[in-house]
């Protein structure tokens, strides 16, 4: 109830301020749009991507790109006005940044055929929508390695947010990797069922630490965790979708940064050459999108030495996160010896892999 | 699943900070309500308390300064409430939505330079000998000051409403404003009194969320927890006690699903999910055997000249 009041009101703000640079606009400028789920100053997820798009505006150039944003739209039909208002105040181009907004675009992009779409982090497409995902999953899999080296009670607790593919794949992908390195290692896995809430975040954290966890994942945008994380003390985590370095040398070991940039910029070049055409793309620590954030001081030599090889490995593409033999939770075959995920599972991802003791909600 | 992973001694220790901050924000509404004024504005003023008070201890160094300001930052916010409420003679439930609306977008401004800094540490209070009791201690006697606090509340305003005649009069004026005023109480400065005390709580509750429970500043941070607030005095008949029932209660559920979760309990998280809030309802409800118990005048506005 309050995002959506919130928002509403940042709306009306947004149409003015939409009206009001649209009456000034120069029509040679082309138009960006920007839906975001949190705050643009959460330290994470949004705060990233409105990073990435400042970065594209300079780029590119401010004389020849309009930037405009919403920030705190709610996932679900809010939504949709926000990228209506966007779409009629003549965005050539509306990037709508979180899982929960893909059938809110594709619904709107079906009535502005005109107006170019792209979502981020879904599967669906349309002629006018794109959509585009980081492989996030390589970046777990270096810090599951670090997290397996570097737990003491062998406990590792993991705050997911929404159950949805792309979270299922980080937490599969995190465990294979620590159990690769200590077979003896434990997931305990708390869902939030929020992107944000930091005193829900703090709890869950305090709670993981309470039964023995000593490092923690989190899969959720504020820096609330890692807050908890330094008052236990001799407790590890990592940065998530943001540096987070302001939790370094420690609790933050380490962090799995989105960098939208370079993809932000090509795509809005695009729209200006007009050579856009709908994708589906998916790219990982090769391209940049998923970066590592530094390994702290934190970490033993021969650790980082070890995360940073296999960060090479992937980046490299000699090595897939998702590598044979693997088997699903109930026991049954998934990947053979030496064979790798196909995109389609992963995208799907519904089930956790074998070892994982914790039931995956629907 | 494996349940010994779960430590009741630290399971009930996390319930009381858990449920400090909805209940101290729930007296203070359940005031104003007893005064006959309805304000949905606690979510707004909770997270500009919580704003103010981070600010305000980031500043000064002292966490107490921190909640003095966000109890004075609350009740500054709750006056614009009521000065539209009583004197303008406003509608109460518009004005309290706006208040919140007010409230959040305020803190998101006054909080643009307050992201990513550690507020002071509020020292726990360890009580010498009391904290050192096997199993309560740790329950009990080791928390911060705000926990004791919220707890003195309860019964001060328990006491109030009770046994003083301040208290008699203040929910005089609630059940029935006309007859309050015909015997010659002043039903607006009481009641504007009332939102003022309803505003402070919910400044402190937010700067328990923002300087103990997270404790960073993050925009949007209290997260619902003012509606929280709300729904609790209804569901607690307006009585003090039943309110620290009720945020033990959810504050309780809350911290025991995260646990049961940890542990890897086979109940399907969705319920884990909405158990504290399914809980806490029933049990309230089921408590509150009489139907209208609530304040008689309760949201109707007053006008001496009627």
């Amino acid at each position: 109830m309050k995002m959506k009041k919130r928002s509403f009101l940042a709306g009306t703000a947004m149409a003015l301020g939409l009206a009001a640079t649209g009456a000034w606009a120069q029509d040679d400028k082309v138009k960006v749009g920007f839906v975001y789920v949190g705050p643009i100053n959460d330290g994470g997820w949004t705060q990233h991507h409105h990073e990435s798009a400042l970065k594209m505006v300079e780029t590119i150039g401010a004389d020849k790109v309009d930037m405009v944003y919403q920030e705190n739209v709610a996932e679900g039909p809010d939504s949709e006005r926000a990228m209506t208002q966007m779409a009629l105040e003549g965005a050539d181009l509306i990037f709508t940044t979180s899982f929960g907004y893909m059938d809110p675009t594709i619904n709107v992009a079906a009535k502005f055929p005109n107006v170019k779409f792209e979502h981020a982090t879904g599967y669906k497409t349309a002629p006018n929508v794109s959509a585009y995902s980081a492989r996030f999953y390589e970046g777990r899999a270096v810090m599951g390695t670090i997290a397996g080296r570097m737990t003491k009670s062998n406990i590792i607790g993991y705050i997911a947010s929404v159950p949805i593919p792309e979270v299922v794949r980080g937490i599969n992908s995190s465990y294979i990797h620590a159990k690769k390195v200590n077979p003896d290692v434990q997931f305990k896995v708390i869902w939030l069922y929020t992107w944000m809430d930091p005193a829900k975040e703090a709890d869950a954290a305090r709670t993981l630490i309470e039964q023995g966890a000593d490092v923690i994942f989190q899969h959720t945008d504020s820096t609330a965790p890692l807050a908890a994380a330094r008052d236990a003390g001799n407790v590890i985590g990592f940065g998530q979708a943001g540096d987070m370095i302001e939790y370094a040398p420690s609790p933050r070991v380490s962090s799995i940064i989105d960098n939208w940039e370079p993809y932000y910029t090509s795509r809005v070049k695009a729209v200006m050459d007009g050579t856009w055409e709908s994708h589906n793309v998916w790219e990982g620590i090769n391209t940049g999108m998923v970066g590592i954030g530094e390994i702290t001081s934190a970490v033993p030599a021969e650790v980082k030495a070890e995360a940073e090889a296999l960060q090479a490995s992937i980046e490299s593409g000699e090595y897939h996160p998702f590598t044979g033999p693997l088997k699903k939770q109930d026991g049954s075959d998934w990947l053979a010896e030496g064979e790798t995920a196909d995109d389609g599972t992963l995208a799907g991802m519904n089930f956790y892999v074998e070892g994982i003791d914790a039931e995956l909600p629907n | 699943m494996d349940l010994s992973a779960i430590n009741p001694i630290l399971l009930l220790a996390s319930l009381m900070v858990a449920a400090t901050a909805v209940m101290i924000a729930a007296l203070g509404e359940l005031i104003v309500e007893r005064a006959g004024v309805l304000n949905l504005g606690v979510e707004g003023m909770m997270i500009t308390g919580a704003i103010i008070g981070f600010a305000a201890a980031v500043h000064s160094g002292s966490p107490a300064v921190g909640f003095v300001a966000a109890a004075v930052g609350g009740a500054g916010l709750s006056l614009l409430f009521a000065l539209l409420t009583q004197v303008a003679l406003a509608n109460q439930v518009a004005s309290g939505l706006a208040l919140t609306l007010f409230g959040l977008g305020l803190s998101s401004l006054i909080g643009q330079g307050y992201v990513g800094i550690k507020p002071p540490v509020i020292p726990k209070l360890n009580i010498p000998l009391l904290s050192d009791i096997p199993v309560l201690g740790p329950i009990l006697f080791r928390h911060d000051m705000v926990v004791y606090f919220g707890i003195l509340l309860v019964v001060l305003v328990w006491l109030f409403l009770k046994y003083t005649r301040a208290g008699l009069v203040l929910r005089a004026v609630g059940e029935n404003h006309e007859a309050a005023h015909a015997l010659g109480y002043k039903v607006v400065r009481i009641r504007v009194l009332a939102i003022m005390f309803g505003g402070a709580c919910a400044g402190v509750g937010g700067a328990y969320v923002s300087l103990v429970r997270v404790p960073q500043w993050t925009e949007g941070m209290t997260a619902g927890v003012g509606w929280i607030a709300l729904a609790l005095v209804v569901f607690a008949s307006w009585k003090p006690w039943r309110v620290l029932l009720g945020a033990y209660l959810f504050g309780g559920v809350t911290v025991l699903q995260l646990n049961l979760q940890a542990a890897g309990i086979a109940i399907p998280v969705e319920y884990l999910s909405m158990s504290p809030y399914l809980i806490t309802i029933i049990v309230l409800v089921i408590m509150s055997n009489r139907r209208s118990a609530s304040p008689a005048s309760l949201g109707k506005t007053f006008h001496a000249a009627q």
